[in-house]
């Protein structure tokens, strides 16, 4: 496997296995055979004939999502096409204590989708009607299937669009972009998807279906919906699904601007920002990210570039034309020396092309890799970029740099050969030095990628005991028998019941070996 | 991490540089429920270890494979397939599973245009079919039904003697009772597939072996017939000798010439390839020609795998080599040669499909869109999910009649929706699957190869030459 999207956690004890926490998170098979035996049952009844998957062979291709570096085989992959045959699914699991893990594409690249070896993948990627597109109140009512960019086709005639835009758009799903409160480039002017999920049909751990916002904004009483969103699957699934559509802008400009270092872009984008103009994407790419982008997808971006800048600026024309004149002179002030205004949708979207391609490209100059997802406040961009090259240089691992650079949200490609003993182990270290960069700088662990199984042990570092504990509290209301994509999230199953503070036994099921406490 | 039991496999990432060494081999194998099972692939090429270790897992391949897009399944996508090779690979048994999952890739190539790890998919599901066709017993109906094709489709003679019979039926009316009736889609819905499939039979034309250019000669090449091209659309033919010769090309065109192997190197049938492909190269090479131009996007993509196909062979692969190096697509070559025959205007919209075997195989999009929009008057569509297959996929179409058929109404949907009045497209197959969902459509639309509508313009042909054929 060349990809390697995402870090293992320092505890791993060697390169390319699994950590104690994430073998915790995959479950043993055979701990709950008559369980299984009796959701297999009853996914067999609800289903269709080809909605139930068990054989061993066909239960392979669904081991990991886009974080290929964790791999685990369910026990059985259920695909439903109804949110009632979705609900009967979790009913019988929770009725037999059967965990289970959701799973729109596949793409998430925290491993959120990694399933259970003793539990039930719950696919929705046959749940993709689009029930409405509302142009009247400006909303989309979509299956969890859906994927990203056909909520855009299917309102772009009617003058609308779906605002976030992970790089994954063409594939991802909206469920997935709900559970992990997806972002994209865009999110700088847009905001992520919690800006833009106004109501979701929620499928309980219990198998109920619930209903959580809606077409009215702000519906009084706790946020529930809020909650759930970006909750990573360990609340329940989210089934249909609305979301605000935003209109298309009178007007697009996108730039493409070459620099000779990451510190030269870096200061443009403090400039622009700092002047109150706020594009609709800042995205950064240092040399070696436009290697492999160039490599992939001949996207032509400025040759001899150190850095480059993509600009979109949005909105209506008068207003783009203004800022567009700031934000050109912002760039030559601080020594851009190329500068390339896309003048059609084919060259704006080759522009696009090399950014939006730039994690999977990296795979041409690099048979392994690990993408980071640290969020830094912007006014420190500078100064972690020095200190990642400085990193690199030091431990002689090449770091390629991909990211949002208008939020702070940092991707770092860290590239290695796995085939070179230690370059892996050596590749995590500089990963994990990168995150630890990240928190001193008063950032965060994770901008868009969520936690899941990957990040799990990094959580400690971030929050204390007290703050882990409230979490759990959240989680356990919704999921006393934790059961909805258990082990992800945090670095170990609390259990629920436990009292936050000091134990004076052991746990039962901590005894019996079953869960570990932390 | 301990290496685990029963279906816990948590592994370990897979280097990279010496898949002997320490790749996909190496993993240990897949629980085999303790029987000793034979694992899916032998050691003559089996899919590549390094090539598969390419794939990032990424996902960006799945929107644009027809299976995934019908049924929304991994082990029918790409990197679903990636895995199920791999898991070959590491000791898991070929099943009928398994199998199924491979035969049901259409082996469009969209996904190699859309992965942006540069992953050769083609390659490995090429070796992939090799093995199946060595080491999987299919059901006899199945087995039957493939010789059945083979023993037709590659073959001119053969289905030259289908002509007459297949001519006289459509005459009789018969065809609209039978698929009126939806009898034969009850009993056999296979054959149904193959009967709805054949076009309305237009008059042969027989080709001399070599048109002289006109004016200037500017290059002398070969031309490849093909079977289904030459038989079932002679007129595609005639008009490519034509448009060559009025661009400057002396155009050679063997008599000896026979299939060129496409289906067979796209279903695995290795060895029946390398004799088609020798023979091919045989016949060429004797023509003296620098340049092999072909109509048919199927043959073309074939043809300029020649140097794989016969890698093995000390006494061909050299010149495997340099033929496939000479291969083009006709709109290639005449891009290439820059067009100077005087077009006639012709006031017509077209829509133009991308045959994927020109589009994700060869990577032949700009030249044919290029060529249609020097013809003054034309007006060029774009189709919507144009880089979803029409479900023709050589005869993929005639194995699993269903999922064609839905893929082909889709396809008709997207085309109808661009209100054109001809739709232009580069492959036999092509043509005939979409005029048969566009039929049961009711779209009625005229269908032209590329190279028929420059033909029509070269020669002040009025659109109606190319205008609705049903």
């Amino acid at each position: 496997m060349s990809g390697t999207h995402g870090t293992e956690t320092t505890a791993g004890p060697v390169e390319g296995h699994v950590p104690p926490e994430a073998t915790s998170a995959t479950g043993e098979a055979g701990d709950n055979s008559a369980g299984m035996a009796a959701v297999t049952r009853v996914a067999r009844a609800t289903l269709s004939p080809n909605g139930v998957i068990d054989d061993p062979t066909e239960l392979r291709t669904y081991e990991c999502d886009g974080l290929a570096h964790y791999r685990v085989t369910p026990a059985l992959v259920a695909l439903p096409e109804t949110t009632e045959q979705l609900a009967a699914v979790v009913r019988a699991c929770s009725e037999h204590r059967v965990p289970f893990v959701a799973r729109g594409s596949g793409t998430g690249l925290s491993g959120g989708a990694l399933p259970r070896a003793d539990g039930v993948l719950i696919v929705t990627s046959r749940m993709r009607t689009i029930r409405e597109i509302r142009r009247e109140d400006q909303r989309a009512v979509v299956d969890p299937g859906v994927i990203n960019l056909d909520v855009t086709r299917a309102a772009t005639p009617e003058g609308y669009y779906y605002a976030p835009d992970p790089s994954s758009q063409q594939i991802c799903s909206i469920g997935g972009n709900l559970a992990e409160n997806s972002g994209g480039a865009h999110c700088l002017k847009y905001g992520f998807t919690s800006n833009h999920v106004l109501g979701a049909e929620l499928v309980t751990p219990q198998g109920d279906i619930v209903q959580l916002g809606g077409l009215a904004p702000d519906a009084p009483g706790y946020d529930l919906l809020g909650t759930v969103v970006g909750s990573e699957g360990t609340l329940g699934i989210a089934t249909t699904t609305t979301v605000r559509l935003v209109r298309l802008p009178e007007e697009v400009r996108t730039l493409l601007a070459g620099f000779r270092s990451t510190d030269e872009a870096g200061a443009a984008t403090s400039a622009i920002i700092s002047a109150g103009v706020l594009p609709a994407a800042i995205e950064m790419m240092d040399a070696l990210a436009i290697e492999a982008a160039e490599a992939a997808v001949h996207c032509n971006y400025p040759a001899g570039a150190g850095a480059v800048l993509v600009i979109e600026l949005d909105g209506a024309s008068a207003e783009v034309e203004h800022e567009y004149a700031q934000v050109e002179r912002f760039c030559t002030e601080n020594g851009a020396f190329e500068l390339r205004l896309a003048t059609d949708p084919a060259e704006r979207a080759l522009i696009w092309k090399g950014r939006k391609s730039a994690f999977a490209a990296v795979g041409r100059i690099s048979p392994d890799y690990i993408v980071q997802d640290g969020v830094i406040p912007r006014t420190a961009l500078p100064e972690v970029l020095r200190a990642i090259a400085a990193l690199s240089s030091s431990s002689g691992v090449r770091v390629a740099n991909v990211f949002h650079a208008g939020d702070g949200n940092l991707h770092p490609l860290v590239l290695f050969d796995d085939a070179r003993p230690g370059a892996g182990r050596a590749a995590e270290e500089v990963s994990g030095a990168i995150l630890d960069l990240c928190i001193s700088h008063g950032g965060a662990i994770t901008g868009e990628h969520g936690v899941g199984v990957d990040k799990a042990a990094y959580m400690p570092k971030m929050f204390t005991d007290d703050d882990l504990d409230t979490m759990q509290m959240v989680r356990c209301a919704f999921d006393p028998d934790n059961i909805s994509n258990p082990g992800k999230v945090f670095p170990t199953p609390r259990l629920c019941g436990e009292v936050p503070g000091k134990r004076k036994h052991a746990h039962p099921l901590v005894e019996a070996g079953l869960a570990d406490a932390f | 991490m301990a290496e685990q039991s029963g279906q816990t496999r948590v592994q370990q990432n897979e280097p990279q540089a010496d898949p002997q060494k320490a790749g996909a081999l190496s993993h240990g194998p897949v629980p085999l429920d303790g029987s000793a099972l034979r694992s899916a692939f032998d050691d003559e090429h089996p899919p590549s270890a390094e090539l598969i270790s390419d794939c990032v897992h990424c996902g960006f391949c799945l929107p644009t494979c027809p299976t995934y897009t019908l049924w929304g399944e991994e082990m029918d996508s790409p990197r679903g397939r990636i895995d199920l090779m791999k898991a070959g690979l590491q000791g898991a048994p070929m099943t009928g599973t398994m199998v199924q999952h491979f035969d049901a890739c259409l082996g469009c190539m969209a996904c190699v245009t859309a992965c942006p790890s540069g992953v050769q998919y083609d390659k490995l599901i090429e070796a992939t079919r090799v093995q199946v066709e060595r080491h999987h017993d299919r059901r006899p109906g199945d087995r039957a039904l493939r010789a059945a094709i083979f023993a037709l489709f590659p073959h001119k003679k053969r289905l030259r003697a289908l002509r007459g019979p297949l001519r006289a039926y459509q005459a009789s009316g018969l065809p609209r009772v039978v698929r009126g009736s939806g009898l034969l889609e009850r009993l056999a819905p296979k054959l149904a597939a193959m009967e709805g499939l054949a076009p309305p039979l237009e008059k042969r034309e027989k080709l001399p072996t070599r048109v002289s250019a006109v004016g200037t000669r500017r290059a002398v090449v070969g031309l490849l017939t093909g079977c289904v091209q030459g038989e079932f659309f002679p007129g595609v033919n005639a008009a490519t000798a034509r448009v060559l010769a009025a661009e400057g090309c002396d155009v050679v065109i063997p008599r000896k010439q026979g299939c060129c192997g496409a289906l067979s190197v796209h279903n695995g049938r290795q060895v029946e390839a390398e004799k088609f492909a020798r023979a091919t190269i045989d016949a060429f090479e004797a023509a003296g020609v620098q340049t092999v131009v072909v109509n048919a996007a199927g043959c073309g993509s074939s043809m300029k795998e020649y140097a794989e196909v016969l890698a093995d062979d000390p006494a061909y692969a050299e010149r495997a080599r340099a033929f496939a190096a000479s291969v083009r697509d006709v709109s290639e070559l005449l891009t290439e040669l820059g067009t100077v025959a005087e077009r006639h205007p012709l006031e017509v919209t077209v829509a133009y499909h991308d045959a994927c075997h020109l589009a994700h195989a060869q990577g032949v999009r700009a030249q044919p869109r290029t060529l249609l929009r020097e013809i003054p008057g034309l007006r060029l569509k774009e189709i919507a999910e144009a880089e979803i297959c029409c479900g023709s996929a050589g005869i993929w179409n005639i194995l699993n009649p269903e999922p064609a058929r839905e893929l082909g109404d889709r396809k008709a949907r997207n085309i109808a929706a661009t209100g054109a009045e001809v739709l232009v497209t580069a492959n036999p197959g092509c043509l005939m699957q979409v005029s048969s969902s566009l039929q049961r459509q009711g779209t009625r639309i005229g269908l032209a190869h590329t190279i028929e509508v420059l033909d029509a313009s070269i020669r002040g042909l009025p659109v109606s030459t190319l205008g609705p054929q049903h």
